[in-house]
Parts: structure tokens; C-alpha cells; sequence
């Protein structure tokens, strides 16, 4: 739609804001909408939209990390969010909306998007005290307190949000019934002996099952006591929570006159527009073509057809993918396209392993000219490895699909790599979350596809530049296998060894030093490459000998391994000075010691700079001048700050409950604790840390490695982010957790991360890098499900005793120390080439612009021979 | 910067003695003052000792000795500690980029094991 004549700005009003409301704002803003409109979304709840499709694990992250919007308000100002407000009236004849506080906002485009309402079938006592649904944060918050108080849960529905509801009362320790009315669970998405499958997992887990089983009242008097069933025993419960389908808030267009569907949602066309042309409907209230859609990313496409057609744009919604593939209480269920198998001439493949707990379904259907098959669909309960290959084969329209191999019951059989063997069309849509198809990933790895972008080298660049994988993962799996497939069709070996000297990846590295316990460079050298080394292999060999045998880095087998900076224990600068940083944990440091690095710095003339960890740099040091500046500094208590080294940097930290009135734990004691446990630690990386005090968040804690912020009840733990050049919030990994079990946590994320990450790569990639991404390392660091976290504890137990200052260590051996000299054969005389000019007070390199001769008069050695040759 | 007279390896005069080889550590460069100039000496895992000018062209600052020293291909060379650049350690010839290269100055070792550094060396 272009602007008026008159270039007057539009009001454009979304109702809710929920996540289709929130994706729809973000879709305007993105695509220049609010360049035309000013846009007001109303939002009844009181807090901005958030994740509601992870609303169970709200229990173990808190509200925090479901919210779309952690800050609260849209980055465009001309986008106002209006919360905690319920729109009661519309009127599209003035075109107005009526808020429950009494305000009145005319629009010229109205967008609903006010989602759904659970279902609570119509049975007595539905409304007694312990009686709840599952839809919000403040129904989790509910359910929550209740539990705390019973034992036994029961949920009325067993479809995929009732078994979510179960996993939640079972998370809360309550003894669970799931009530399902239907012969088996999820019946809309699988068939009779995948919901027996899904039975047989789901009461391994000690929940109980009812199905075929109708709920006939709620029991008690002033509380809930228990659930009545027809023609059976009843289940006695403290809570009963009703998941048993959802119906469309039509409410607004109800009452303002607009078409409805027959069975409820707003009626809506192609384009999503009402029977009023200027009001539209998006997300499970909307009814296009007369169905309603209960999963959220047919509502984010609504979300985009709308905006496109408020651009005039041609884009439409003709139906969804209903494809899902989840995991409930652990359990892989995944189904897609016809399963149940209701086209004309669908047949069934069916493999089922009940020792296994597998059960896989694939309809497929003779193709119309007869000689092969086509797949329609499929159900895979319990291992659904074969969802990524599968579902893209699926043609949406359900008649057409992508031709099977001749033995098409090799895609469902066990064992068999997951039969990825298939030539994928180009066409096929891989990543249906944000709809890639194997095309467009071809052409980012492709060296003509890419355009002026440099082509992407691996799966983990593809899924950053194209969205594939992104957002629930699950096909990041076939992402690899296309890029690995096209490499390897274009004669291109992804060659990940560390360099000329060693055909093997930093982490195996670390794994044969550990396996063999080498503990010098010459001994992996002989048993795994070739040659002498280089500055790439040298580094990497010492930082894995640091991390798993501790020691000296400049102890006389390591020395000449060493990189740059660790080399001299400081930090090379441009003109071949160094800096120094001494460590001050957590910023906190006594009026003394900070006398004694002005001091220091003055009688060394050497420039101070405050960093951006909370501690002081001084520049300018000469090599030869090091161990003196050290002497000083180690005898006023100062030990390494590390900063020369890929090791931990700095905890940085606010002063705390100790001195602010907001903060709500210490989070300087915290900060100190931390980095005097991990300083030293040497890694594949820098390593840096924050906490906070509270959810202000002034140690910017989330923009470290490692983030901790406070809550009222302990602490939240945020891992892999970084600021530089790719800034990258940390994501949270646990929350509320006691001190004990953070430092456990941090413990096994560490070493986990030192024992598995690419050289130079920092904590951000090295997560993305992995199959699972943040969800491996929380299987691998909180539910411990490779058994390592001991020993991961273990290893960094021994690095907290094995940790020694390696400066005043250094000042002790005379050996070590021969090397700070400027001239192996003139001690005495500094490097010329090191000269300073003054700025602001203080020295500053002077520009160099070539060697620089002593000259004659300086007597050192024989006659003058040759010096420096043209340049 | 003009070279100021011309050495050869012939001329024994014109070597300085700089220090003992067990001064300078296997895969490991010190430098010495030799004549004014900064000279990096290097010794190699198998004891071949080499001798480059100390500056490095590309950081204009003198700190090559200063370098990881390792192989490349069978050419032993030093990586600059700024920036990595390869040397090949017989003739200072930049092994990134053949229009750069540091003067190489001719060194012996002597049977007592004293390290001498003599001139740039003219063909190098």
C-alpha cells in the first residue's frame, strides 16, 4: 500500500502480542512498513511476547530467556507497545478500538492476532481452586505453587500440548496421569501402534496413561481432589491441568459483525483480510479457507502475508506444513505430510523395533507413470534420525513428491547412516523453519552461487548465512551432509588438520596427547607429524600440554613453542615494546597496591591505561625491563594477569549487594572467587567472565564467555558470548542455581570447551560448531549425558592446585630469566629502535622508519662489518 | 640505508663473536650487536645456526628473533612475532611474499662453540 496523497502518516493497530503479533511487528519494521505506518500492538498479558512453544522449559530458564523482546520495546520509534491492556471493543464502522482502561485508538489497518484460548470441556467442577490450563507464563506460575503443596497431578488431554503439560508436573516432581479421550496420545499426528509407542516411553518414565478414557467431573468440594472417569476407577489429584484443545479468540470480530468460520477463528482470505477490508486476522484466530492452524509457524507466514500485503504485495497463505518433529518427556515423535495415509492408493511401509522403542511409517504412493514410488508421508516415533531426509522429499501439495529409491524401506531401517544416500532436488525445502531449500545452500558453498560473498566453507557458515538449521535444528544434520556431499563432488577434501605438520584437528591433538600422555612437543612430533613445527602447530601443541599437565609455559621444553606474548610472559606492541597487566580479581583493588602501579609506572615511565576488564596496562615496557617491573609488582603482592595469553582474562564485576541498593547477591565475591579459580587456565582462546549483581546487568556479563546474573534465589549462568567483532549475547545455560552447582557447571563448560574446540575459536563458534549447539552443551554439562561431568571436574580441580604465578616463578630461575636481555652480547645497551615521543602527558611510540644503526662510537665486538642492506 | 662496506665470508676480520651456541636455544634466536646493527641469530632443531638482520619489514620494528622458529616444506624459517610472516632463515627471502627480504649475515660456529656473525652476505 504506498503513502496517502497527502503523505499523512497511517495507524496501523496489531491486537496481542503473542508470538505470531510480535513476528508480524518485527516483519513491518524489517520490511519498511513503519516508514508508512505508525504502528500500536496491544498486548494483554503483562509482559511482551515470548517463547510459548518452550513455555515447559519457563521451570529450568525462567521468564527471562523465553521473552522475544528482552528489552522491552522495539528498536524503531515508531512502533508502540502497549502491554498488560486487554482491547475490549471494535468498531469498523468508525474504525476504533476500545481498551479496557478506556481508551480509544482509531486505525487505518487493523491486524487480530490474539491467538487462542484453552479448551475446558464443560464438566463440573472445572472451576474448583487446583483446576488450570497451560497457555502462559502466569498459568506455569500457578501450577508451580500449587505443586509445591501435592503429590499428584492429573492432565485432561494427551495431545502434543497435554503430554507438554505432563512433562511439566512431572518436572515439578508430581506423580502424573495423562487422560486422553481418544483410543491413543497424539492422535492427530500419529496412528493407533505409534501412540502405543509413544505409551510404552512414556510410562517407562513412571508417568501414567489413560487412554480411550472420558473425563466426567472434576471431584471436590472446596479443592480439587480428584477426576472422575465414565466406566472407570477415578484418579485421585491435588491438580488438574486441562490441555484439550484450543479455540480461537474471535471474540473482537464476533461481536464487530465480521465473518466467523464455522467452527470458529476469524474468517479470512488468501491474503489474510476479514470481511472488512481494512482488518486482518493472523495466527490461530484467523481461519483462512475456513481451518485454523494450531502451530506457530503457519502464523509467522500469516504474519508475512499480511505485511506483503500491506506493501501490495502478492504474497498469499494457501495452506501449511503441518509437518512437527519434537521431542516430549524425551521422546523423538516426528510427523509429516499424509500420515495417516488418506490419499486414494497411499500404501504403508511400517518397521517396528518394540525392544528398541522405534516405530517408523513411511505412505508412500506408485508414482503416475508406475514405475517407482513417491513419498506422502510418515510417523517416526521414538528415533526420528530420518526426519531431516525425509520430510523435504515430501511434495506440499501431497500428490506430487520426489521419487524414491527402489528399495524405499532402506530410509526407515536402523543402522544405515539414516539412508541420507538420496539425491535431494534442488527445490526441496531443507530448513522448513526458514525455508531453505538445498538450492540455496548449494549456492553459498558454491564459488559462482555466492555473488560478491566469499563462498561458505563449512555447514556451521552455511546455517549463519542462510538461516538453515537456526531455529529448531533439526535438519542441521542434512545441511552438513549436502555441504560435505558438494565438497566432495567437486574434488575438495575438507581439510581440517592444523596445518602442514599435522593431519589432525586440534582436538584430536589434545585426545592423543592425553591418550599417550605425551608431555613434550618432540614426542607428538614423532608419533603424529612432520617436520619441525610452525607458528600455527607450535602454540597449539603448548596450550594443550598447559591445559592438561600445567607446569611452566617457558620451562625449557615449552619455551620455544610459546606464540608471541607468552614468549615473554607480556604483550607485544607495535614497536616492539611490551605491556604489562597484573591481575586485579573482579576490578576490586586496595588504595595501596594502587599506589604501587602508579609508582611503578612512573619509575618506569610507561604509559597507563585503564582496560576494558576492569584492571591497568602499562605500555611501553622494554623486554630487558620486564623482570624489574615484576620484581615490583610481585613484591607489592601482584601476580600475571594473564592478558598475554589465549587463557582467562578477567571476571568482571558491579560492586554487588554489598554496596548497591539494587543488587540482590554478591557478585564482586563471586567475580574474585572465579577468576582465582580459572586464572591460568590455558584454552583454545581468550577467556573472559562477568557477573552482576542483579538483572541490571552492569558487568555486561552476557557479552563475556562466561556470564553469571543474579536472581533473587541464585544464580543464572549465560555461556558463549563476546563483544569484538562479532559481538554476541551469551545464552542462558541453568538458572537459579546455588554457588556449588554454578562452579560445577562452569567447571564441566570449560574444560568441555578446552577439550573440543578449534584452535582460535572462541566459546560463540565452538557452540555453534556442535551437532545440538547450546543444547549439546547443556546435555553434556547439566544432565551430564556423556557420564564426563567428574571428570571434566576432576581435570580442573587439578589445574586450580597445580596453579603457581608463572612471573614470580620466572623471577626465581636465573635460566628463565637470561633470555629478558636486548643484546645477547651487549646486555647493557638498549635497543635503539625503541624510541618515545610524549602524548597528553605521557609516552607514545615514535614512528619507526627503518633500522637503526649504532654506530661506530659504541664499542662493541670486532670492526664494523656490514650493516643492513638496501631495503 | 646504504651498506657501508662490503663483507665477505672470506675475510675473517669481519667476524664478530656474539656468544656461546648454548646461549641460544634450540628453535629459539637471540639477538646481537654486531657492528651497530641488530642481527637475530637462530639455531635449528638439528644445530644449524643462521643469522638475519633483527628488523622486521613489515612491522618496522626489530623483534624477528623473537619469532617461533619451525619448517616449511624442508626451508627452516622464523615466523615474525607480529605477524607471522614467513623468513627463510639461510637468506631472509620472505616466504609470503617474494618482494620482501631481510639482509642474511654469514655466522660459524666454532669448535669450542662460539657463535661468530660475520657480514650481510653479498649473494643473498
Amino acid at each position: 500500500m504506498t503513502p496517502t496523497p497527502d503523505h499523512k502518516r497511517l495507524t496501523l493497530v496489531v491486537v496481542g502480542h503473542g508470538m505470531v503479533g510480535h513476528r508480524f511487528v518485527q516483519a513491518a519494521i524489517e520490511r519498511g512498513l513503519t516508514e508508512t505506518y505508525d504502528v500500536i500492538v496491544v498486548g494483554e498479558e503483562c509482559r511482551p511476547a515470548y517463547d510459548r512453544v518452550a513455555l515447559t522449559s519457563f521451570f529450568e530458564v525462567g521468564a527471562e530467556e523465553l521473552s522475544l523482546l528482552p528489552g522491552g520495546a522495539y528498536d524503531d520509534p515508531r512502533v508502540r507497545l502497549v502491554t498488560g491492556t486487554e482491547v475490549t471493543g471494535l468498531d469498523t464502522e468508525t474504525r476504533t478500538v476500545l481498551l479496557a482502561d478506556g481508551e480509544v485508538l482509531g486505525f487505518d489497518e487493523l491486524v487480530l492476532a490474539t491467538g487462542a484460548a484453552p479448551f475446558v470441556p464443560p464438566i463440573p467442577g472445572k472451576d474448583l481452586p487446583g483446576c488450570f490450563v497451560y497457555r502462559t507464563i502466569e498459568d506455569l506460575e500457578a501450577i508451580r505453587e500449587a505443586a509445591a503443596g501435592a503429590t499428584v497431578g492429573a492432565v485432561v488431554g494427551g495431545g502434543l500440548l497435554g503430554l507438554e503439560a505432563a512433562n511439566a508436573l512431572a518436572q515439578l516432581g508430581l506423580e502424573t496421569h495423562v487422560v486422553e479421550m481418544a483410543p491413543r496420545l497424539m492422535a492427530v499426528q500419529v496412528d493407533d501402534a505409534g501412540g502405543a509407542m509413544l505409551t510404552r516411553h512414556i510410562e517407562k518414565l513412571g508417568l501414567t496413561v489413560h487412554t480411550g478414557a472420558a473425563t466426567e467431573a472434576v471431584l471436590g468440594e472446596s479443592h480439587v481432589t480428584g477426576l472422575a472417569l465414565r466406566d472407570r476407577e477415578p484418579i485421585l489429584a491435588e491438580v488438574v491441568v486441562f490441555s484439550a484443545g484450543i479455540r480461537p479468540r474471535d471474540g473482537l470480530a464476533r461481536d464487530a459483525g465480521l465473518d466467523l468460520a464455522e467452527r470458529g477463528g476469524v474468517l479470512v482470505d488468501e491474503q489474510c483480510r476479514s470481511s472488512d477490508p481494512h482488518v486482518w486476522a493472523i495466527g490461530e484466530c484467523a481461519a483462512p479457507a475456513g481451518r485454523t492452524y494450531g502451530l506457530v509457524a503457519p502464523g509467522y507466514t500469516m504474519a508475512e502475508v499480511v505485511v506483503d500485503a500491506l506493501l501490495g504485495g502478492p504474497g498469499a497463505f494457501t495452506g501449511a506444513d503441518m509437518s512437527t518433529k519434537l521431542k516430549l518427556l524425551g521422546v523423538d515423535v516426528a510427523s509429516f505430510g499424509d500420515a495417516h495415509g488418506t490419499t486414494e492408493g497411499a500404501l504403508e511401509l511400517v518397521f517396528a523395533d518394540a525392544v528398541a522403542g522405534h516405530y517408523k511409517k513411511l505412505v508412500v504412493k506408485e508414482n503416475p507413470d508406475g514405475d517407482g514410488t513417491i513419498l506422502l508421508g510418515g510417523i517416526l516415533v521414538g528415533d526420528a534420525s530420518a526426519y531431516g531426509v525425509l520430510r523435504p522429499m515430501v511434495a506440499a501439495d501431497g500428490t506430487s513428491g520426489i521419487e524414491l529409491p527402489p528399495n524405499p524401506e532402506d530410509l526407515i531401517l536402523p543402522a544405515s547412516r539414516g539412508a541420507v544416500e538420496i539425491g535431494l532436488p534442488d527445490e526441496a525445502v531443507v530448513c522448513s523453519c526458514n525455508t531453505v531449500t538445498k538450492g540455496e545452500i548449494l549456492a553459498r558453498v558454491s564459488t559462482d552461487g555466492a555473488g560478491d560473498a566469499e563462498p561458505c566453507t563449512d555447514a556451521t557458515c552455511v546455517t549463519r548465512c542462510s538461516g538453515a538449521g537456526s531455529t529448531c535444528g533439526s535438519c542441521k544434520p542434512t545441511v552438513k551432509k549436502i555441504v560435505e556431499d558438494h565438497f566432495a563432488s567437486v574434488g575438495k577434501v575438507v581439510d581440517r588438520s592444523l596445518c602442514e605438520h599435522f593431519g589432525l584437528t586440534r582436538q584430536e591433538i589434545f585426545d592423543v596427547v592425553a591418550v599417550h600422555g605425551y608431555t613434550r612437543f618432540d614426542d607428538v612430533m614423532e608419533g603424529h607429524g612432520t617436520g619441525r613445527g610452525c607458528d600455527i602447530c607450535k602454540p597449539v601443541v603448548a596450550s594443550v600440554l598447559a591445559s592438561q599437565l600445567g607446569g611452566h609455559v617457558l620451562s625449557p621444553a615449552h619455551r620455544p613453542l610459546q606464540d608471541t606474548n607468552d614468549a615473554y610472559l607480556a604483550n607485544i606492541q607495535k614497536n616492539g615494546t611490551y605491556s604489562v597487566v597484573p591481575r586485579i580479581p573482579g576490578g576490586e583493588i586496595t588504595p595501596a597496591k594502587l599506589i604501587v602501579i602508579g609508582e611503578v609506572a612512573r619509575d618506569f615511565n610507561l604509559y597507563t591505561k585503564i582496560t576494558g576488564g576492569q584492571r591497568i596496562d602499562l605500555f611501553g615496557a622494554r623486554m630487558e625491563e620486564l623482570p624489574l617491573i615484576w620484581r615490583r609488582l610481585v613484591d607489592a603482592g601482584f601476580e600475571s594477569g594473564h592478558a598475554y595469553g589465549k587463557s582467562l582474562r578477567t571476571v568482571k564485576s558491579c560492586v554487588g549487594s554489598t554496596w548497591c541498593r539494587y543488587g540482590v547477591q554478591d557478585s564482586t565475591s563471586l567475580a574474585i572467587m572465579l577468576e582465582e579459580r580459572y586464572r591460568g587456565l590455558r584454552s583454545p582462546h581468550k577467556l573472559k567472565g562477568g557477573v552482576s549483581g542483579c538483572a541490571r546487568e552492569c558487568a555486561e556479563a552476557r557479552s563475556k564467555d562466561f556470564g553469571v546474573i543474579a536472581t533473587e534465589k541464585g544464580w543464572n549462568l549465560y555461556v558463549a558470548g563476546n563483544g569484538g567483532a562479532a559481538p554476541v549475547h551469551a545464552r542462558l545455560l541453568a538458572g537459579d542455581l546455588d554457588t556449588q552447582t554454578l562452579v560445577s557447571y562452569l567447571d564441566r563448560f570449560l574444560m568441555y570447551y578446552i577439550r573440543t574446540a578449534d584452535r582460535l575459536q572462541r566459546t560463540a563458534l565452538w557452540v555453534d560448531s556442535l551437532d545440538g549447539g547450546l543444547d549439546r552443551v547443556r546435555q553434556v554439562v547439566v544432565e551430564d549425558s556423556l557420564g564426563l561431568g567428574s571428570e571434566l571436574e576432576a581435570a580442573m580441580d587439578a589445574h586450580v592446585d597445580g596453579y603457581f604465578d608463572e612471573w614470580a616463578a620466572t623471577l626465581e630461575d636465573p635460566d628463565k630469566l637470561a633470555r629478558f636481555v636486548s643484546f645477547v652480547n651487549a646486555p647493557g645497551t638498549p635497543d635503539p629502535h625503541i624510541t618515545f615521543r610524549e602524548e597528553r602527558d605521557q609516552i607514545a611510540p615514535a614512528d619507526a622508519d627503518g633500522p637503526v644503526v649504532l654506530g661506530a662510537t659504541i664499542a662493541v665486538g670486532a670492526p664494523l662489518g656490514a650493516v643492513a642492506g638496501t631495503r | 640505508m646504504t651498506t657501508t662496506s662490503q663483507a665477505t665470508s672470506s675475510d675473517p676480520t669481519t667476524y664478530t663473536v656474539v656468544c656461546r651456541l648454548d646461549q641460544v636455544e634450540r628453535e629459539g634466536g637471540v639477538v646481537a650487536l654486531v657492528g651497530g646493527a641488530a642481527v637475530a641469530v637462530f639455531r635449528t632443531y638439528d644445530d644449524e645456526v643462521f643469522a638475519l638482520d633483527n628488523y622486521d619489514p613489515f612491522s618496522r620494528a626489530s623483534v624477528l628473533a623473537r619469532g617461533i622458529v619451525g619448517t616449511r616444506g624442508d626451508i627452516s624459517f622464523v615466523a615474525s612475532p607480529m605477524h607471522k610472516q614467513a623468513f627463510d632463515l639461510r637468506t631472509g627471502h620472505c616466504l609470503d611474499d617474494a618482494a620482501v627480504r631481510v639482509p642474511a649475515y654469514d655466522v660459524q660456529v666454532t669448535g669450542d662453540g662460539q657463535v661468530l656473525v660475520g657480514g650481510v652476505r653479498s649473494n643473498s
